[in-house]
């Protein structure tokens, strides 16, 4: 196991990386109108071609493995704070967070697969 | 009884009003639960809660029991629960209540001892844990000092509101995560664990780092706030939480390091004296 500190630095900078590419989602996904204004954008971007092409493209295959690994490193690491919080003996905090790394990295994994999977087609 | 001569205010100070006081009772000895009692108190002008309490004493019930000791927010002993809010007694006036009726209790997130006596051991054993004493790699600057440690004003300025700390326990007993898990360090220590830490005479900063680096430390503030709202010595612990917290993060990224303590002066005259400041007095131990 890791130091407390240690895990909590890479919550930060999971959020860090959570920030930039979330932005990069939504001025994609959301701001899609205002990309066509300024004519760097098809407007099309919710069609399942759209989707397809955008997973071929290596950029787009690996923020979207590095938002998984962010997103879920973030969001486990806040359900282990709370968890904590329950009062628990040191034994079961160290299962919680075996079973959390152990579940969040499986989930990566096969997240990672489908990335690679949908750049493949 | 009969009135305490001493406490009769009804000749010296005029009496504002006459407000019940409704104070928690528990002798563990001989109670099963705490209960409530009531008491009236005649309130002159600028009489504190302490002295409504020390009136029940000497007027109305000489069992009640509680722990003070300064009466003038130095000791940091008489913290309670006064309507809602952890309190130092000495320093709460009773018309600044501004109510009829003066609910008080022991300081919530302790046990009780007895009355209005909370057992502040945790708060104790926590500060203690954090090292509240210069920590310096030779022993020796600690314990045979030759001459003094040169510490500049604004050096001093990084963290002597910290030190304004007198371990009364209010910030702990206003927590919410204190409420929750006991287990957690508390704004108390971790305030001293920056005030240390940040005092350049002392080189614990690692040693101190370690200590508060598990699940107990600083990640588990929530930043409510709670505690620098009824620190009575504006010491703001939440503040110092997130400092240390900074203070960390940098220290691991090898941004901000204080490896070494500032040396000790050669003589004591090396040091720029202002006029008129006498020598240190001679050692008694
Ligand atoms: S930080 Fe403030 S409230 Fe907490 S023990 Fe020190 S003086 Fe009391
Ligand atoms: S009696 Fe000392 S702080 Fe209140």
């Amino acid at each position: 196991m890791l130091k407390e500190s240690t895990y909590w630095y890479l919550f930060l900078l999971a959020g860090l990386f959570i920030l930039v590419l979330l932005s990069i989602h939504m001025t994609i996904m959301h701001l899609d109108q205002l990309l066509v204004a300024i004519g760097i954008g098809s407007g099309d971007v919710l069609k399942f071609q759209s989707v397809l092409a955008r997973g071929r493209q290596s950029f787009f295959m690996v923020s979207y493995i590095i938002l998984l690994g962010a997103a879920l490193y973030h969001g486990l690491y806040g359900l282990r704070t709370i968890l904590f919080e329950l009062n628990l003996k040191k034994g079961l905090q160290t299962a919680i967070t075996a079973v959390l790394l152990i579940g969040g990295l499986g989930i990566f994994v096969y997240g990672t697969y489908v990335a690679i999977a949908a750049k493949m087609m | 009884m009969g009135e305490n001569p001493n406490m009769d205010t009804s000749q010296a100070e005029e009496i504002v009003k006459t407000v019940t006081y409704n104070v928690l009772r528990y002798d563990p000895d001989k109670d099963s639960k705490p209960r409530m009692q009531r008491f009236q108190v005649p309130v002159p002008k600028g009489r504190t809660v302490l002295e409504g309490l020390i009136y029940i004493k000497e007027n109305l019930d000489g069992s009640l029991t509680w722990r003070s000791s300064c009466r003038m927010g130095v000791c940091g002993s008489c913290g309670m629960f006064i309507n809602g809010l952890p309190r130092l007694a000495c320093q709460t006036q009773i018309l600044d209540l501004n109510a009829d009726e003066i609910q008080i209790k022991p300081l919530p997130n302790y046990d009780i001892l007895k009355d209005l006596v909370p057992d502040l051991k945790p708060l104790l054993e926590k500060h203690k844990y954090i090292h509240p004493n210069l920590v310096r790699r030779e022993g020796k600057e600690i314990d045979g000092l030759t001459g003094e440690f040169f510490q500049t004003p604004k050096e001093l300025e990084n963290y002597i509101q910290f030190t304004f700390c007198i371990k009364c326990g209010l910030c702990l007993a206003a927590c919410p995560t204190v409420a929750t898990d006991a287990n957690y360090l508390g704004p108390q220590a971790l305030a001293q664990t920056f005030r240390y830490n940040t005092d350049t005479r002392d080189e614990g900063n690692q040693f101190r780092f370690d200590l508060i680096d598990t699940a107990d430390g600083t990640t588990k503030c929530h930043f409510a706030g709670a505690c620098s709202d009824v620190c009575p010595k504006g010491v703001d612990p939440a503040f110092a939480i997130q400092l240390l917290k900074r203070d960390m993060l940098l220290h691991k990224l090898h941004i901000k390091r204080k490896e070494k303590g500032v040396p000790i002066l050669g003589k004591v005259t090396d040091g720029k004296r202002m006029k008129g400041v006498p020598d240190a007095p001679e050692k008694t131990v």
